[in-house]
C-alpha cells in the first residue's frame, strides 16, 4: 500500500486521511489478520513542499537515544527500542496496552534525498525527520534547440 | 513489539469538543506497588501544560489537547495516522489519597503516581497470645 510512487496520491491530498481509512475499513473485511503488522509501526505521515519531505511519526516515551534513523538512497529507515519501566519486588502490571520493545520500519520515499542534509528533532513524543531532495536528483529542465 | 492493534484507537464515546478534533484512547500501562498505583498514558503531542487530570470522587478522568500537527506550508502527501486529542475514564477501586498525586508529563507520556489512602492501606494486626 505504501509504494514508491506514493505522490501519485498528492491530487488527492486533502482528502487523504479518509481514503487511508475507508482502505483500511475494506482490508479488515477481506482479512482476519487485521490491520496494523509490526512491520508497519511506527505509523508515518509524510509532508511536501517545493524540494523537501518530511516525515513525522508518534513515538510517545522514548529516548531520543534509542531511535535510529538512517537514510540510504531513497529508503528511510526508523529503528529503535521502547522500554517500559522495570518494576520492583511485588509490583505488578493490571493493565499493559503500550507498545514496547523492538521496532524497524523501512520508507522507500518518492525520490533520493540528500543523507547529509538530513534532521530529526524529537519533541512531546513526536519525530519529526526534514528530507531535503538531492540537488543532483532533481529534474532537469531540458532546452529545445530550435 | 506484540501484534496487537497498532492503529490510534478512536474514543467514540467521549462527549464532543467544541474544536473540531477526534479524540483518541490514549493506551495506558497500570501498575499497582505497596501504596500507590501508577498510571502510564501514551500521549504524544499533548505537554505538561496541555494533560489535564480529575479525580471526582473515585472516578479518574485523563485529558490531552493536542495541536492539529499540521507542518506550516507544507501539504500532507502520505497519512497513516491521525492527530487529535485523548480522553479516557478510569473508576478507581481503591481510595487514593488525592492531595498526594503527583503527575508528571515527558516526551508526551503522562505518568500518574496515585497513592493509596492510609485508611485502605492493608494493616497488620498483631495476634497476642490468650
Amino acid at each position: 500500500m505504501f509504494g514508491p510512487s506514493i505522490l501519485r496520491m498528492k491530487r488527492f491530498a486533502d482528502s487523504i486521511p479518509e481514503i487511508i481509512d475507508l482502505q483500511r475499513e475494506i482490508n479488515k473485511l477481506f482479512s482476519n489478520v487485521g490491520h496494523g503488522t509490526t512491520s508497519d509501526y511506527p505509523a508515518v505521515n509524510v509532508w511536501e513542499k517545493d524540494n523537501s519531505l518530511v516525515v513525522t511519526t508518534e513515538l510517545p516515551g522514548i529516548d531520543p537515544e534509542n531511535i535510529n534513523i538512517s537514510v540510504t538512497g531513497a529508503t528511510l529507515t526508523i529503528a529503535g527500542v521502547s522500554k517500559s519501566d522495570i518494576l520492583k519486588e511485588g509490583e505488578t502490571y493490571l493493565r499493559q496496552e503500550r507498545e514496547m520493545g523492538h521496532f524497524q520500519r523501512n520508507i522507500p520515499l518518492p525520490y533520493q534525498v540528500d543523507s547529509k542534509a538530513v534532521e530529526a528533532k524529537y519533541e512531546k513524543g513526536i519525530l519529526k525527520i526534514m528530507l531535503p531532495r538531492q540537488q543532483e536528483d532533481l529534474p532537469k529542465k531540458i532546452k529545445i534547440n530550435p | 513489539m506484540s501484534d496487537k492493534d497498532l492503529q490510534k484507537t478512536e474514543n467514540v464515546t467521549a462527549t464532543e469538543r467544541i474544536r473540531n478534533v477526534k479524540t483518541f484512547v490514549p493506551r495506558v500501562d497500570i501498575y499497582e506497588a505497596k501504596d500507590s498505583l501508577y498510571l502510564i498514558a501514551d500521549m504524544p503531542g499533548a505537554d505538561e501544560k496541555t494533560v489535564d487530570v480529575e479525580l471526582e470522587k473515585n472516578i479518574l478522568k485523563i485529558y490531552g489537547r493536542v495541536e492539529n500537527g499540521k507542518i506550516k506550508d507544507h501539504a500532507l502527501v502520505f497519512s497513516e495516522y491521525e492527530v487529535g486529542d485523548y480522553e479516557r475514564t478510569f473508576t478507581l477501586s481503591d481510595e487514593i489519597d488525592r492531595d498526594k498525586i503527583k503527575a508528571t508529563v515527558k516526551q508526551g507520556v503522562l505518568k500518574l503516581e496515585l497513592p493509596k489512602a492510609e485508611k485502605v492501606k492493608p494493616k497488620k494486626i498483631a495476634i497476642s497470645v490468650a
